[in-house]
Parts: structure tokens; sequence; C-alpha cells
């Protein structure tokens, strides 16, 4: 199964948990595409780094238009305001570290 | 080469100066390099200078646009008279079938914009789009909706914008994505506004083509119309002096 790796900047004035943004992503997902829409996503959390903001998920290459448009629908995070930002899509982790950087 | 990305409805507050100033950053910030503020009709040449000089500071080119909101056909024709040569966007707020449908035949108007969620208040049908694709008219979607609304309300968006996109499509009517927004947190990435159109059927080349080659057109042939050397379709001065 191909997998992709996208690096996150997320944009909110108050700080926010780790499952937090884990559970704002879930929601955003579900709402749009239903428990069986988000099943087939496969995402996950990869790092997450509270100072900077930013995050890496992962999903599957056949989902990333919809986990970016669910990512782009996502308004708050814990009942905040925030946005998430797609920094940049990688197959692989290394070369996202590396496109990163 | 490398697309050039526009923002045609960044609803800034042209009065306070700090809030246009941190929408125009952060537009810059999230790789625009057109966007439009709708300002009102009676904006002084002075102010729009100021929001042009603003957008030129933070590298962004500054697209003047109006948005007519009128109630009869009578009404959009005398606005278009007054303005279609002091702003390079016009767009219009179809609140009713029969301004909907003046505003699609008519040249002049560049957005068509329906921004009522309710569907039975969707103008955009087949009639309306053989209508705009005579013309010049751009179908306008803003995704300010599509964030703020939840639950029921949203699924009758996306149902509503899913119908519209496609007769846009079957009848070749340009489609521009927009993000009709007023406070930076709810500003969007233009690849990102682009995903969106994943949700409501206009994916790939053509969601990209919504946030880039299709606003882009309309800025590019209203600043040819509007500039000097424009006499008419197909008619430019080219040259002007003592021989000519």
């Amino acid at each position: 199964m191909k997998r992709r790796y996208l690096a996150l900047a997320i944009d909110s004035p108050e700080p926010f948990s780790q499952d937090a943004l884990v559970d704002a992503v879930w929601t955003s997902i579900s709402r749009l595409y239903g428990e069986h829409g988000a099943s087939q996503t496969n995402f996950s959390l990869i790092r997450f780094d509270v100072q900077k903001n930013t995050a890496v998920i992962r999903t599957n290459h056949t989902s990333v238009d919809l986990v970016r448009a669910a990512l782009a629908c996502l308004t708050k995070i814990g009942g905040k305001p925030a946005a998430v930002h797609v920094l940049r899509i990688s197959g692989t982790l290394k070369a996202l570290t590396k496109k990163l950087n | 080469m490398k697309r050039t990305y526009a923002d045609l409805h960044l609803c800034a507050n042209i009065n306070e100066q700090s809030q246009l100033a941190s929408l125009v950053r952060e537009a810059s910030t999230l790789g625009y390099g057109s966007v439009s503020i709708p300002l009102p009709f009676n904006i002084t040449d002075q102010h729009v200078q100021r929001i042009r000089e603003a957008c030129v500071q933070v590298g962004l080119d500054f697209v003047s646009r109006v948005d007519l909101k009128p109630r009869f056909p009578e009404e959009l024709l005398r606005d278009l008279r007054k303005v279609r040569r002091r702003f390079e966007i016009v767009a219009v707020m179809c609140y009713t079938k029969v301004v909907a449908r003046q505003a699609a035949k008519d040249r002049r108007v560049d957005l068509l914009n329906f921004p009522q969620p309710d569907f039975r208040k969707a103008f955009f049908d087949e009639a309306e789009a053989e209508l705009a694709s005579n013309c010049l008219a751009s179908l306008e979607v803003d995704v300010k909706p599509l964030l703020s609304f939840e639950g029921p309300a949203r699924i009758r968006l996306l149902s509503n914008l899913r119908r519209e996109i496609q007769t846009a499509k079957a009848h070749n009517v340009p489609t521009v994505i927009s993000t009709g927004v007023s406070e930076k947190l709810l500003m969007r990435k233009p690849t990102e506004l682009a995903a969106l159109g994943v949700l409501f059927g206009l994916q790939g080349e053509l969601a990209k083509a919504a946030v880039s080659s299709n606003p882009m057109a309309i800025i590019k042939r209203n600043r040819d119309k509007l500039s000097w050397r424009f006499v008419a379709p197909g008619i430019r001065v080219i040259r002007r002096g003592k021989d000519c």
C-alpha cells in the first residue's frame, strides 16, 4: 500500500495538545466522508512539534486529496480557532524531512 | 512555468488599516500573487492607491473589485454603466432569478456569485449557464460557507455546488474559487482551495485552473480593456505621435 506523508503547519493563537489535534482531524474527516470514508484514509499522526506548531501525518496515496480537503475544512482545534496548512507532501518520511530542511 | 495564484474575493475591511495589512500579509505568505478586495462604489482614487501600496509592500498585485447587489435588472444595468470603467473586476451577487439572468447575458459582468445557500434559490441552472457561456461571465464559488457551515447546511451546500459545477462544466463556463473570508484564520492556501474542489466535483487541472489561470485570465482581459490602448475588441492603439 502506497503512503503519503504530509507536513503541516498549524496556525492557532492558543496552545493545544497532540490529542486535540488528532481529534480535530478525525472529526473533520468523519464529518465530511462518514466513518466508512474515514476508515479508508488510514490517517495517523507521525510527529508533532508543540514548540513550532508543526506536525507530520500519514495517509493513503489515494486519499491525499480527501485528507487535504478535510484539513482545509478544519477551523477549530480543541474548541479554539485554528487553521491547518499543508507545507509539503512526500512518499517517504526521509524525503519529507529533506524537503523541509 | 510557475503558476500565479489569485484570490478574487478577500473581504478585508478597507477602513481598518491594521486588519487590511494583516490579511494581505497572510495572503502573500500563503502563496497568492494577486488579491482582489471588494470596494464600495464611492471610494476615492487616493484610498484605492493606499490599498494598492499596502499590497505592493508585501509583494502582492492588487486588483480592484466591486460587488453589485441589485434587486432588479434595471438597477444592475444602471450600476454597470457607473462602475465598469472604474473597477477591474465586476461581480454580481445574484439574489433574484431575473438579476441572475440579466447578469449572465451582460458582457460587462466578470463574476456571477450565488451567495444564498438555499437550494430553492440556486439560479445557476442550464439556461443561466448557456447565457454565461455566450458571454464572458465566470461562476465564482466562495469557500467561506464551506468552512463555517456544519451538518445538514453543509450537506445541502455541497449538493448545490456539485450541481452548479456540473452545469458549468457542461457549458464550458469557467469557474473561479475564492475565499470570501474576512478573518485571517479562515484564509487557505491556493492549493488547499483547489483541494476543496474535490468536495464539489472540481478535480485535478480544473481545480488548479479555478485558483490560477481562470482568475488571472479575467484580470488580464480587463486590464487590457481598461488600458488607453483599447479601442474595441480586436482594435488597439499601437502608436501615438505626430506622424500618426
